[in-house]
């Protein structure tokens, strides 16, 4: 029961990761219908710049907050220079984009830093706390905050700030929004700054456990896919949760199914994406899709 | 909706680029018809694929895992059934093509962004599978391929024209250009006739095919295991030519491979993909040379260069043809092509942008 709880609680610590990549991913989408399979690249660009300024001597939180400041810009910049002139053009060709993209971004990052595998700095201590006999470690406690404060941070400024509210107008009805005076290709680009600053949360606090490394993000990316289909593309929320029951179950499913063992666990995501999609394609809380034809 | 337009077929140039193919491996090294081969292998599973995204418009972005899935097949037969290899080529090939075929299914009820979600998931996943099964695939390590020796005739044949005897890598190249020829043929055949024009009319407008009596299930199925079976093909003869199969053999960044292929040769073509292997083949190698291997420049630099050139230089292309040349590079060619004509020829009537000489669109015969 312990040895369970404990699972359950480091469980909720990875969720935490996947959800924000996940709600980094649930962004885009809802921007523009699109699944930006170059997120997880983005993310892990991001953690190099930040292990950078961390080996200048800057100290882990302040290069976490400048990270994200800097991935922000970034994930604009993208969104200018490479989404912007292919905007309306079918799906297919956005998904080759972006999977061009995520190819693009991940050599730059080995040609930058290379392939060595490195090891990147956890604010936390090793430590753990003994909580009514189940030892948490600081650092599963450490990302469960992070990643908190992140999501809070995401869900106050899209529901509680007019730059929330015409975000969500110009992605859900860009029309009108554009009568309304909203820029709506600006719009796209902020949604694809925040998409990308979320991400490079996920990826500084998923490199203390993995290595860091310029395929750091090609597992993480899966379990991130499998959180938000999970959770309905289109939820911030349902990305949350999806996070988080993604997250446990593989740790539990690694532990406790003795056919799964370690290897097989990103098959756990997989079979998540296509369970939940054959199942019940809206998730948890998406809304069923109603097309006009 | 766009007038369906079919030049006719320039049949010289088909057998001009097949004469080059059959000589080429008589005047280049034994290595270099390797190098060749794996062009031709990758031509052959971009067909495949091209036939899935560009005729059908469904996005896979796993046929690498279809490549695993019919190199294994051929191995596994051939390795613990001592079965002939070549035998094993068309069972490679109708095996995955059923894989691909049940595949297909549960595929009809995903959107080309889902589709594309699952099938990304499935080509990162899939070396990890592979390894499972240890005792039969050989586990990490795979399972070593004895090539064949040429046979007695084809020798004798190729010593006559060269004065060598026939490698077994030049032998690959043949049965190689074989598989291609007659895949592409094929594939020319069904995308010319009743089922390319169903999945055309799929691809452009669902419902409006539906309408029209197109069985939109069973030809988007079909195309699905029509592609599978090519990319099965295309496996099998990659583990032939490479000389073993192992799970790392088949990562994402082959399946990224084949996209390229299909975008850069041109989508919904059929030389685009012979064009577009040749261009994703060789680019990687290429690329990686891209820094002189000159004393003063450190190890570490061209380590470096050797390794991300690939991945930069494919990005770069994915994205620039995307958005510069959607229909890549033999669109770019037939226009280019088109407006070399329509110069040579004269302006022709502007008001209608007919030419004197003749109409610009053949009808299609049937």
């Amino acid at each position: 029961m312990q040895e369970f709880l404990q699972l359950v609680v480091s469980g909720i610590a990875t969720g935490g990761i996947f959800a924000s990549l996940a709600l980094a991913l649930v962004l885009i989408y809802n921007a523009m219908g699109l699944v930006n399979f170059a997120q997880g690249e983005m993310a892990m660009f991001a953690t190099f710049v930040a292990f950078t300024l961390i080996g200048r001597g800057v100290s882990f939180w302040i290069a976490f907050p400048v990270t994200l400041v800097l991935a922000f810009a970034g994930g604009i910049l993208v969104q200018r220079v490479v989404i912007k002139p292919v905007e309306r053009a079918p799906v297919l060709t956005l998904v080759i984009i972006t999977l061009g993209l995520a190819t693009l971004v991940n050599g730059l990052a080995g040609f930058a830093w290379g392939y060595v595998p490195r090891s990147f700095p956890s604010p936390f201590s090793p430590d753990s706390i003994d909580l009514a006999g189940v030892f948490v470690g600081y650092r599963d406690l450490g990302v469960i905050a992070v990643s908190g404060i992140v999501l809070l941070a995401v869900y106050v400024l899209l529901q509680h700030t007019t730059v929330g509210l015409t975000l969500r107008a110009a992605a859900h009805h860009p029309e009108a929004s554009r009568l309304l005076g909203v820029h709506v290709s600006w719009m796209l680009a902020l949604g694809w700054g925040l998409a990308s600053a979320v991400g490079a949360a996920s990826g500084m606090m998923v490199a203390p456990i993995l290595l860091l490394e310029p395929n750091m993000m090609q597992s993480i990316i899966i379990y991130a896919f499998a959180a938000a289909v999970l959770g309905g593309i289109e939820s911030p929320l349902g990305a949350v949760v999806g996070g988080l029951i993604v997250g446990v179950t593989i740790n539990l499913a690694g532990a406790y199914l003795p056919f799964v063992g370690g290897d097989l666990q990103l098959a756990v995501g997989l079979a998540i994406i296509v369970g939940v999609l054959l199942l019940k394609p809206n998730g948890l809380f998406g809304r069923a899709a109603v097309r006009r034809v | 909706m766009q007038r369906i337009r079919v030049a006719q077929p320039r049949y010289w140039l088909v057998g001009v680029v097949v004469l080059f193919f059959l000589g080429f491996p008589t005047v280049i090294s034994s290595f270099l018809a390797s190098e060749w081969a794996q062009a031709l292998i990758l031509a052959i599973a971009i067909m495949g694929l091209n036939i899935l995204v560009g005729y059908s418009g469904q996005l896979s972005l796993g046929h690498g895992a279809f490549m695993a899935l019919g190199a294994y097949v051929s191995a596994i037969l051939a390795h613990h059934y001592k079965m002939d290899y070549l035998v094993t080529i068309p069972i490679a090939g109708l095996t995955t093509g059923l894989v691909g075929f049940l595949f297909g299914i549960p595929a009809l009820r995903l959107s080309a962004l889902y589709l594309a979600l699952a099938t990304f998931a499935l080509a990162v996943v899939s070396p990890s599978l592979i390894k499972r099964p240890a005792g039969l695939t050989g586990g990490v390590q795979g399972i070593l391929v004895v090539q064949p020796d040429p046979p007695a005739t084809a020798s004798s044949v190729f010593a006559a024209l060269t004065g060598t005897a026939m490698t077994s890598d030049q032998w690959i190249y043949y049965v190689t250009l074989f598989c291609a020829v007659v895949l592409f043929w094929v594939a020319w055949n069904v995308v010319r006739h009743r089922p390319g024009r169903a999945m055309r009319a799929i691809r452009d407008g669902e419902v409006a095919a539906a309408a029209s009596g197109v069985n939109v299930a069973g030809f988007k199925t079909l195309a699905f295991a029509l592609s599978a079976f090519y990319a099965g093909v295309a496996g099998s003869l990659y583990g032939l030519s490479t000389g073993f199969v192992s799970p790392d053999t088949f990562p994402v960044s082959l399946s990224i491979q084949l996209l390229v292929g299909v975008v850069v040769g041109g989508l919904a073509s059929i030389p685009g993909p012979l064009v577009g292997a040749i261009s994703a083949y060789f680019l990687p190698i290429e690329s990686s040379q891209w820094v002189p291997s000159q004393a003063w420049i450190p190890t570490q630099i061209v380590t470096t260069v050797k390794n991300a050139g690939p991945a930069v230089s494919y990005g770069v292309i994915l994205i620039l043809i995307m958005i510069f040349a959607p229909n890549g590079l033999v669109g770019l060619a037939r226009t280019g092509y088109a407006a070399l004509n329509r110069r040579l020829r004269g302006a022709g009537d502007r008001e209608t942008g007919h030419t004197a000489a003749e109409s610009q669109t053949v009808s299609e015969p049937d």
